[in-house]
C-alpha cells in the first residue's frame, strides 16, 4: 500500500505574525507540526499492517522544510518531496490546496493523511479542499483507522457521539491527535534519514500556473493586526511548591471553597 | 451583497450554532438573506428559519442526503451558488461545516477563512476577525473575489428570534461519483454513559497531563472534596481514559460552571469554546507557553501530580475544621 502524508514545516517554538508582512514569521529553526507526526505514525502502522508499501512525505514549504521532512524520515518513512518556490509564499487555502493536489496526482497514492491541524496557523480544513481537486474521498478527525478488504473504515468524534465512516481506496483522510502516540525517532532512524531521498520540486515541474499560486492564487487577505480583547486581573505563578496554598486562597478569597 | 448560510441540523432541530450565523448575517445589511438545508426528510426545518432571519431558505432534500457526510454537500451548494449567483457563503464551525467549507472553497475557488469570532463591514469591504497564535492576536482578514467563504468559531452568535416566514424553495440534488464514495456505517453512537457535568457548579477537568487514565485519581478526588464534577479533554476520551459524556469542548459539552480547574489542559481553542464563559478559570500547566494561561483568571506552572494532591487536602481540611 501506498500511503502519501501531508507535512508542514512550522515555526520552532513560539510562533509570531510579523507586522509588516503580516505573514507568519518562518524564522529561527524549522520543526514539524506536531499534528502531522500523528499522521506520520499512522502511515507507519498502515504499511505495517499490509506488510509492504512506501510512506511518502509531501509538504509545500521554504527550502529549509526539509529539516522538518527529515525528522518525519527518521520516525521511517521511505522517501520525501517538497514543493519549494518562491512564487508559492503566501499561498492560502485554495492556492496551497491547488499546489499540493498536483504534486499528489504524480504520486498516486492509496491513501492520503493529513494531520488535525497546522500548529502555527490553526488550519484545520486543508483536506477537504484537496480532496475535492483529486475528486477523492474524505474522512476527518479520524480517532481509529482500520484497513480491510480495499477499504478504510475510520471512526471519529463529532458533535453528537461517534461515527464509522467507510471510504474506498484511493481516499483521504486526516487523522486526530488522539489516534496514537508517535514513535521517537531512534538514533538508527536519524541516522538512515541523511541518506533517504529528498527531492524538491518546483511549481512549473508540477504545471502549477503562476496565476494559481502565491498571493496571485489567493482569494483571501490580511488587512490588519489588532490586540485581543484584554483579559481583567489573570494572574499567574510558578509553583515553588506553595501554588496549592495560591489557589487556595486564590478560591477563598472568590468565595469557591 | 447577497449571503447564504449553511442550516446545518441534527434530529429534527436546526443547530443553534447556524442560527446564530444566520442572526449575524442579518446584521449585515445590504441584500438578502438565505438558508440552505441539505438532508433527507428537511423540509419541515425549512419552514422553521424563517422565524430567526432567513428571508428565504433552499431545500435539498434526498434521501441520499441523509447521513451528514461534507461532499455531497459540497455537490449542492456549489451548484446552487453557481445558479443563484450568491456571494458570501457562512458556516458555523463543525466537524461536518468545516469539511463542506474547505470543498467549497476548492470547487468555487473561493477564498475560505475560517476560525472567525466576528464579521463586519469596514469600508465597504467585508472584514473578518480573526484570533490567531493561540488567541495572542486578532488579524483582520478579506477576500480578493467573490464568493466569499466564511466558517465562524462555534459559539460566536446566538440565534435571534424575529419571527417571520421564509419563503421555501426547492434545490436540484445531482451528486458527483466520489461524493457518494465515503459511506456512513454507524452514526452518533454514544459510546459509555456517565454523569451529566452541565449543571455542576465546579468542575476539575483532566488532560494528556495527568499522564494516564489510573491518574484521574487526581482530579476526581479534588472534584470530590468541591462538591463537582469531572470534565475531560478530546484527547482523553478518544484515548479511553475518561468517558465522552464528561468531554467539554466543541464536539462535547458547553459548560459554565462557578469555578473550572484545568489541570494538564493544553487550552486549545475547540476545548476553549466549550467552557470560556465559566466564573473563574483556574489552570495548572507544566508549560509555561500553554494556551491555557491567555484565558485563565489564576495560571499555575506546575506539576498537576505535586499541585493536585496538596489542593485537595486543603479543600478537605477546610471543610472538616
Ligand atoms: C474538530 C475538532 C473538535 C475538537 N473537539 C474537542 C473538544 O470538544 N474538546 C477538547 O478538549 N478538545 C477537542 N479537540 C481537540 C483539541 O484540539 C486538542 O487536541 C485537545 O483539547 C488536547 O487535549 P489535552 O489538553 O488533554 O492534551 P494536550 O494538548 O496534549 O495537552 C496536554 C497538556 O498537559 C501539560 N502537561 C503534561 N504533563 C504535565 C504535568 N505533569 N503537569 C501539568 N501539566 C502537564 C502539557 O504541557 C500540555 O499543555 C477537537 C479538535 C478538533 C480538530
Amino acid at each position: 500500500m501506498k500511503i502519501a502524508v501531508c507535512v508542514k514545516q512550522v515555526p520552532e517554538g513560539d510562533s509570531r505574525i510579523d507586522p509588516g508582512t503580516k505573514r507568519l514569521d518562518r524564522g529561527g529553526e524549522g520543526a514539524l507540526n506536531a499534528f502531522d507526526a500523528n499522521a506520520v505514525e499512522e502511515a507507519l502502522r498502515l504499511k505495517d499492517s499490509t506488510g509492504e508499501g512506501e510512506v511518502v512525505l509531501l509538504s509545500l514549504g521554504p527550502a529549509k522544510a526539509q529539516d522538518a521532512l527529515r525528522k518525519a524520515l527518521a520516525m521511517g518513512a521511505d522517501r520525501a518531496v517538497l514543493i519549494s518556490d518562491d512564487a508559492a509564499a503566501g499561498s492560502d487555502l485554495v492556492a496551497t490546496s491547488y499546489a499540493l493536489a498536483k504534486a499528489l496526482e504524480r504520486e498516486s497514492a492509496d491513501v492520503i493523511l493529513f494531520g488535525q491541524q497546522a500548529g502555527d496557523s490553526d488550519g484545520a480544513v486543508l483536506w477537504a479542499a484537496v480532496a475535492d481537486r483529486l475528486r477523492l474521498p474524505v474522512v476527518s478527525q479520524a480517532a481509529e483507522i482500520t484497513h480491510a478488504g480495499g477499504k478504510l473504515t475510520v471512526k471519529r468524534q463529532t458533535e453528537f457521539g461517534y461515527d464509522v465512516i467507510e471510504a474506498p481506496l484511493p481516499a483521504v483522510v486526516a487523522v486526530s491527535d488522539a489516534i496514537n502516540e508517535p514513535r521517537y525517532p531512534s538514533l538508527k532512524g536519524i541516522m538512515g534519514a541523511k541518506s533517504k531521498p529528498q527531492e524538491t520540486v518546483t511549481l512549473s515541474d508540477l504545471r502549477v500556473e503562476a496565476d494559481r499560486a502565491g498571493e496571485q492564487g489567493s482569494r483571501t487577505e490580511v488587512y490588519a493586526l489588532n490586540d485581543p480583547p484584554a483579559r481583567a486581573d489573570s494572574k499567574k505563578i510558578d509553583d515553588d511548591g506553595n501554588a496549592a496554598q495560591v489557589i487556595f486562597d486564590f478560591l477563598a478569597e472568590k468565595r469557591l471553597v | 451583497m447577497s449571503t447564504l448560510v449553511f442550516l446545518e441540523h441534527h434530529g429534527d432541530e436546526l443547530l443553534k450554532g447556524s442560527l446564530g450565523v444566520l442572526a449575524k448575517a442579518a446584521t449585515l445589511g445590504g441584500g438578502d438573506v438565505a438558508g440552505v438545508v441539505v438532508g433527507s426528510g428537511v423540509r419541515t426545518l425549512a419552514d422553521g428559519a424563517g422565524k430567526f432571519g432567513a428571508a428565504k431558505v433552499y431545500v435539498a432534500d434526498d434521501a441520499q442526503l441523509e447521513a451528514p457526510l461534507p461532499q455531497p454537500r459540497v455537490d449542492v451548494i456549489a451548484r446552487l451558488v453557481r445558479d443563484t449567483g450568491i456571494d458570501t457563503i457562512l458556516f458555523g464551525n463543525s466537524v461536518l461545516t468545516a469539511d463542506v467549507a474547505a470543498g467549497l472553497a476548492a470547487r468555487l475557488d473561493a477564498g475560505i477563512n475560517w476560525d472567525l469570532v466576528d464579521l463586519v463591514q469596514e469600508d465597504g469591504k467585508l472584514v473578518g476577525k480573526r484570533p490567531a497564535l493561540q488567541d495572542s492576536v486578532y488579524v483582520d482578514v478579506g477576500w480578493t473575489s467573490e464568493p466569499r467563504i466564511a466558517l465562524f468559531r462555534s459559539g460566536s452568535f446566538d440565534p435571534n428570534e424575529t419571527g417571520g416566514s421564509a419563503e421555501v424553495e426547492d434545490v436540484a440534488v445531482e451528486l458527483e461519483d466520489f461524493s457518494s464514495a465515503a459511506r456512513m456505517v454507524d452514526q452518533a453512537h454514544e459510546e459509555s454513559e456517565g454523569p451529566s457535568i452541565e449543571d455542576a457548579p465546579v468542575i476539575v477537568a483532566g488532560g494528556r497531563g495527568l499522564g494516564g487514565p489510573e491518574n484521574f485519581t487526581l482530579v476526581e478526588e479534588l472534584a470530590k472534596a468541591l462538591g463537582g464534577a469531572v470534565g475531560a479533554t478530546r484527547a482523553v476520551v478518544d484515548a479511553g481514559w475518561y468517558p465522552y459524556a464528561t468531554q467539554v469542548g466543541q464536539t462535547g459539552k458547553t459548560v459554565a460552571p462557578k469555578l473550572y480547574i484545568a489541570c494538564g489542559i493544553s487550552g486549545a481553542i475547540q476545548h476553549k469554546v466549550g467552557m470560556q464563559s465559566s466564573g473563574v478559570i483556574v489552570a495548572i500547566n507544566k508549560d509555561t507557553n500553554a494556551p491555557i494561561f491567555e484565558f485563565s483568571d489564576l495560571g499555575v506552572v506546575g506539576d498537576v501530580h505535586e499541585v493536585v494532591p496538596k489542593l485537595t487536602e486543603l479543600v478537605k481540611q477546610r471543610k472538616s475544621s
